[in-house]
């Protein structure tokens, strides 16, 4: 490594425009075609996040709930996260994030969990329920693995907090584009864009706008106020309806990953 | 300055840690408003008016203090301690739970929030928050597991009348654990304007530091009551543990005496995954709605389900502070199963007139053994924390399987029955009234 990270690499490549990140979950609709779909989605987005299907997901919406209980059901296991990841990292150079709910990580262990992230080639790793008060020694574990932790604000976080998670977060600062659930959102929040130029203001991280960004169109409002945008449930909601529907889920995420791709170069 | 020892009634520390067990494990967006909870409860707490109109209310309304009931014929039949009920079943919407609801709805309007949510298990809290809410003008709405829904049903209908409306929710187990889960999203999503009533001493601080106060009142009294009565304090208290609010409350303000206390889990059918809601006896470290405590889940993190015939008890979690009083030695935790549940009913039933609610009878049953064996001149106090109306149609399903109950009590209890199993055909069921 020449010493900047694939995060940073990738936010300097972007030659001005919003990145596109999108998310998966892992071991849906099983392992193989999980590790398809992320191929694909990996090809037309700058990054990818893998998340990793947990019993109570409590910070999501239907779609991600039943991604993820297929997941579990198809017999997906937190550890098959790390072979997934592996296979992603030869196929590509890109940045490869891993989304987790703290008991799972907890459970392994603090050490065992990111050295098995960082031998599969992982770059960094978001728990939406491990606020910086509770790390305890995660952060130093995860850096010493080279891995990023990534930190998230909400529009409910007061400025002076927003201050301090900025300067705490690696690689970008998440920021929750509504107050609730992972889940399509017919329209933004008029509070968002306040936010995010609070945001921007207060941060000096690259910021990232995630949570109920669901169409091309808001990805382009969004993006003009960021430096990336996450796309989860929407992505995830084709796989979904694709399975249902007899089709290949791979080929409909990819290509609902690159109209929001188009949006965001063309915004 | 360092204290030698720190009284266990001085937990938990500023970031809500009981010990190890506690904290605030929750998105960022729950964050701030869980800060702006603690900091309205403090200030309430030490305002004179806030606790004046609490106590009002559970004086006036809710029917405190409830009797701490000499439970003389139980005794005797037993033929061992003495034991004493505390008769929280005689609160007002018949359980311990408006104790909490009164005092967390008269937080909410101090706070200026109009909508407040729950979840419920057996009813009994989703039944009082909706009457709190009645009582204070809010909006109330309660999500309750399909499962739950249908072996509870009078409590639902009690719920619809109160005003309020039941949510069913129909994902992962559809018991208690998932209406915690589905409140949690309904919070992050609407916290501007709602309050989370939670009912158990669980989730993120302060809710179990918030809810043990609020039920501390049942210790209080006791202690008062038994002093009063005896001349001195009770030898052991026993209360049964789902999440841990009625424990708690009756065992706080005794933790910093000698006295004994047994915390009872369910036992369900057997001690293998699945069959039962043993969290601090067979369990193990982890994180769940908002808090690191006991957990019932597999090797990889993935949370277990569990199993009870009382649906308040079919938790996978438990309350920090219980899992600090496990690991401190302060507590002893210990499992009774479905089928002494229900012969603790008849029991009970039968000597006292008192149908206790089945999470309650899981108490019942382990104060009984235990009466044999601390024997005459020990005194135990039992709470009773709620009565047994709501599981008629489960005391009717388990009666119609009859013979079954002698094969399940063998299948698991690894110790001798506190009292015989009769085999004589059961009198049927009467409500009381």
């Amino acid at each position: 490594m020449d010493g900047k990270t694939r995060l940073e690499k990738m936010f300097e490549g972007l030659g001005g425009r919003p990145a596109l990140i999108g998310f998966h979950t892992a071991g849906f609709p099983d392992r193989n075609a999980s590790l398809r779909i992320c191929r694909f989605l990996l090809e037309k987005c700058d990054a990818l996040e893998v998340g990793i299907p947990f019993s109570d997901p409590v910070l999501d919406g239907p779609v991600i709930q039943q991604s993820s209980f297929r997941a579990l059901r198809a017999g997906f296991r937190p550890r098959h996260i790390f072979s997934l990841v592996g296979e992603l990292r030869k196929a590509s150079d890109k940045p490869v994030l891993i989304m987790t709910y703290y008991n799972p990580v907890h459970r392994m262990g603090h050490g065992p969990f990111c050295e098995a992230a960082a031998e599969a080639g992982a770059d960094g790793i978001l728990i939406p329920d491990l606020p910086p008060e509770e790390m305890g020694d995660w952060r130093e574990t995860a850096n010493r693995h080279g891995m990023a932790v990534i930190l998230f604000a909400s529009m409910t976080t007061p400025d002076e907090r927003l201050r301090e998670l900025g300067g705490l977060t690696q690689g970008f600062l998440y920021c929750l584009a509504v107050k609730g659930t992972t889940g399509l959102r017919e329209s933004l929040s008029r509070e968002l864009a306040p936010f995010l130029e609070k945001a921007r203001r207060l941060c000096s991280q690259p910021i990232v706008a995630g949570l109920g960004i669901s169409k091309p169109e808001q990805c382009q409002e969004v993006g003009r106020l960021v430096d990336g945008v996450i796309v989860g449930s929407a992505l995830v909601k084709a796989a979904l309806d694709a399975v249902i529907a007899g089709e290949d889920p791979a080929i409909a995420v990819s290509a609902l990953a690159a109209q929001m791709h188009e949006a965001l170069c063309s915004g | 300055m360092s204290k030698e020892k720190a009284s266990p009634r001085d937990l938990p520390d500023a970031r809500g840690r009981f010990g190890a067990f506690g904290g605030r494990f929750v998105p960022e967006t729950l964050i701030s408003p869980l800060e702006e909870l603690e900091k309205a409860y403090r200030e309430a707490w030490t305002d004179r008016s806030f606790r004046e109109e609490l106590d009002f209310y559970l004086r006036d309304y809710a029917g405190r203090p409830t009797p701490l009931y000499r439970a003389e014929r139980l005794s005797r039949e037993l033929r061992g301690a003495t034991l004493f009920l505390k008769r929280e079943d005689l609160c007002h919407t018949g359980s311990h739970k408006i104790n909490n609801t009164l005092g967390q709805c008269l937080l909410a309007r101090r706070m200026g929030k109009r909508r407040v949510i729950a979840e419920t298990g057996a009813g009994q809290h989703g039944v009082a928050t909706a009457t709190a809410a009645a009582l204070l003008g809010l909006e109330c709405e309660v999500y309750m597991g399909e499962v739950d829904m249908e072996r509870q049903a009078l409590n639902v209908f009690r719920m619809e009348l109160l005003g309020a409306r039941v949510i069913p929710v129909r994902c992962g187990s559809r018991t208690l654990k998932d209406a915690v889960n589905e409140a949690l999203r309904d919070w992050v999503t609407n916290v501007d304007h709602t309050h989370y009533c939670l009912g158990s001493v669980v989730g993120p601080h302060p809710f179990p530091t918030l809810v043990r106060d609020l039920q501390s009142v049942i210790g209080k009294e006791t202690r008062r009551q038994h002093l009063e009565r005896t001349g001195r304090l009770p030898d052991c208290l026993v209360a049964c543990v789902g999440g841990g609010s009625n424990s708690i409350g009756l065992f706080h303000p005794f933790l910093d005496t000698g006295v004994r206390m047994v915390g009872v889990e369910a036992g369900g059918t057997g001690d293998d995954p699945g069959q039962h809601g043993s969290t601090l006896r067979l369990g193990s470290i982890g994180v769940l709605h908002g808090a690191r405590s006991y957990l019932l889940q597999d090797d990889e993190g993935q949370v277990l389900e569990t199993h009870s015939i009382s649906a308040g008890l079919d938790y996978p979690g438990v309350g920090p502070e219980h899992a600090f009083l496990k690991e401190s030695g302060r507590v002893e935790y210990v499992g009774v199963s479905d089928a002494e549940a229900l012969e603790a009913v008849d029991l009970l039933c039968r000597t006292e007139g008192i149908l206790p609610a089945l999470e309650s009878a899981h108490a019942v049953a382990y104060a009984a053994r235990l009466a044999r064996e601390m024997g005459k001149g020990a005194s135990i106090v039992i709470c009773l924390s709620g009565r047994g109306d709501k599981d008629v149609n489960t005391l009717m399903a388990a009666r119609s399987r009859g013979g079954e109950r002698g094969g399940e009590i063998t299948a698991w209890a690894d110790h001798d029955s506190p009292f015989p199993y009769n085999p004589d055909p059961p009198a049927p069921f009467r409500l009381p009234g």
